[in-house]
């Protein structure tokens, strides 16, 4: 693995931290401490600027209009995009673009003009909707939402939970049974109309996140037509399990962004404040604090960048994924930790971002497959076939 | 928890008591009819008591006032307006629009 960044991702990374720190930081002194979004006209302002600067749609294969960017050098944006008070769950308040479910780029030619591209034109939202009351963790065994085909429609019935942005979205990629007998590959992928009749968000399941919320929603009776199966029936297990593998790189980017963030402000903080005379900075327990802060930050960077490493060469990087988001959420979630108990009451006041950092923080640990998912994962894989 | 605020309604006079915590309140006309649904957030000077006190003096026809405390403000106002519109099939007259507020169908 290459350890040096090249000339362009220097440069691409310092555009992208100026951008954090001239455009972004200045507008969340004015947002509510938890705000999630822009107000629209700065949205449209600063989408321009990124659109202008060739980096809009930054997950966007280039292929459908969006810059040819690798995982390693897509990784180190996440961790400078993350590195403000909402950046965990809002990078930049989404001025990047996204690149909507990447599951579409696998739809047939019919699926994406209907969804795929309005999405990547802004003019439709999609949802991923997996986990259900039955079990996040397991997917494949735990979901009970059922389809069952009459004709050339299917019927589903059931309930999901945890479904981010299933209330703003036009559509959404459903996962449901189509066999009872196969376990994991009796599970079908549908894309869902939001206003098919039977399609309920039924509530906001309100959580530590204050800001970008999840949702419940209920399936009665919900006709679909086949048209609508992406991939193959029995097959959408296979979909679900790409997308969170990939996801765990840049979801484990994100942490070490705030963990950066929160150790630079408490690197600024420490030669400033004094007790007893003299700087928190002159004491070892402070000291020790921002040494391993600094051990923390420099093992979950590394792992990560190994991950994306491996994906861009084409090489198997499911174990690299797992260990990744397994170290980066929980050392975050310690850097964060010791911020606060440095700060003092400052620490764990709205002044300051940490206490929104902390609650946040603390999803990373179960989100995309918890800490204890990734170790079996890993111990899978490091095992081998003894363990299967 | 019920989607729908359930407190029972206080004279706006009563604001200048309210906990000066973050939460979320509506107010409405001596109808009972509810006119905004609004938040103490985390810039606000003194919460609910301050926020809802001003807001009764701003709004055109507050007769009462109801609040919820609550940490989780932001996104347990947007599910009141959008219980709201569920249930009204707009916003309240006095909550200006929400730039893509969520669909909610609650049971």
């Amino acid at each position: 693995m290459e350890l040096a960044l090249t000339e362009e991702q220097s440069l691409i990374v310092d555009v992208v931290r100026r951008f954090v720190r001239e455009e972004i930081l200045p507008l969340e002194l004015h947002l509510d401490p938890d705000a999630d979004e822009l107000m629209p006209d700065d949205r449209d302002r600063l989408v321009a600027k990124t659109q202008a600067m060739g980096l809009y749609g930054l997950d966007i294969p280039p292929e459908y209009g969006g810059p040819d960017i690798d995982l390693v050098t897509r990784t180190l944006l996440a961790i400078e995009m993350s590195q403000h008070r909402a950046g965990l769950y809002a990078p930049c308040y989404s001025v990047f673009g996204g690149a909507g479910l990447a599951q579409l780029f696998e739809a047939t030619e019919a699926q994406k003009e209907r969804y795929l591209y309005p999405t990547l034109r802004g003019e439709k939202r999609g949802f991923f909707g997996l986990t259900e009351p039955s079990g996040g963790s397991d997917p494949a065994r735990a979901i009970q939402t059922r389809a069952e085909r009459v004709g050339d429609e299917w019927i589903i019935n059931g309930a999901k939970i945890f479904i981010s942005g299933a209330d703003r979205s036009e559509y959404g990629l459903v996962f449901a049974r189509t066999d009872v007998d196969k376990g994991r590959n009796g599970v079908t992928c549908f894309i869902v109309d939001t206003d098919t009749p039977g399609f309920h968000v039924r509530r906001i399941v309100h959580t530590l996140r204050s800001a970008r919320y999840a949702t419940e929603l209920s399936f009665e009776d919900m006709r679909v037509p086949h048209a609508n199966v992406l991939g193959e029936v029995n097959k959408g297990f296979a979909i679900a399990n790409d997308r969170l593998s990939r996801q765990r790189v840049p979801y484990a980017a994100g942490c070490i962004g705030v963990a950066i963030k929160a150790h630079e402000l408490a690197l600024a903080y420490v030669p400033e404040r004094e007790t007893f005379g003299a700087p928190l900075a002159t004491r070892q327990a402070i000291q020790w604090m921002l040494v391993d802060n600094e051990l923390d930050i420099r093992q979950a960077r590394w792992l990560t960048l190994e991950a994306a490493y491996k994906a861009d060469a084409g090489e198997p990087f499911r174990k690299e994924a797992a260990m990744a988001k397994l170290v980066a959420s929980e050392a975050g979630s310690r850097v964060v930790d010791r911020c606060i108990q440095i700060f003092g009451g400052y620490g764990v006041s709205k002044d300051f971002p940490f206490e929104r950092w902390y609650r946040e923080m603390r999803i990373r640990r179960i989100g995309e497959g918890p800490s204890e998912v990734q170790r079996h994962i890993i111990a899978r894989d490091i095992l081998g076939a003894s363990l299967r | 928890m019920s989607i729908r605020l359930t407190k029972p309604w206080q004279p706006a006079a009563s604001a200048r008591v309210l906990p000066a915590q973050l939460g979320v309140y509506e107010l409405a006309d001596a109808d009972g009819r509810i006119l905004y649904v609004g938040y103490a957030g985390g810039r606000s000077r003194m919460g609910l008591r301050g926020t809802v006190s001003e807001a009764c003096a701003e709004i055109p026809g507050a007769h009462c006032f109801r609040v919820e405390v609550t940490s989780a403000y932001l996104t347990r106002y947007r599910e009141l307006l959008m219980a709201h519109v569920a249930d009204h099939g707009q916003l309240p007259e006095a909550n200006a629009p929400e730039p893509a507020l969520g669909r909610l169908s609650p049971l």
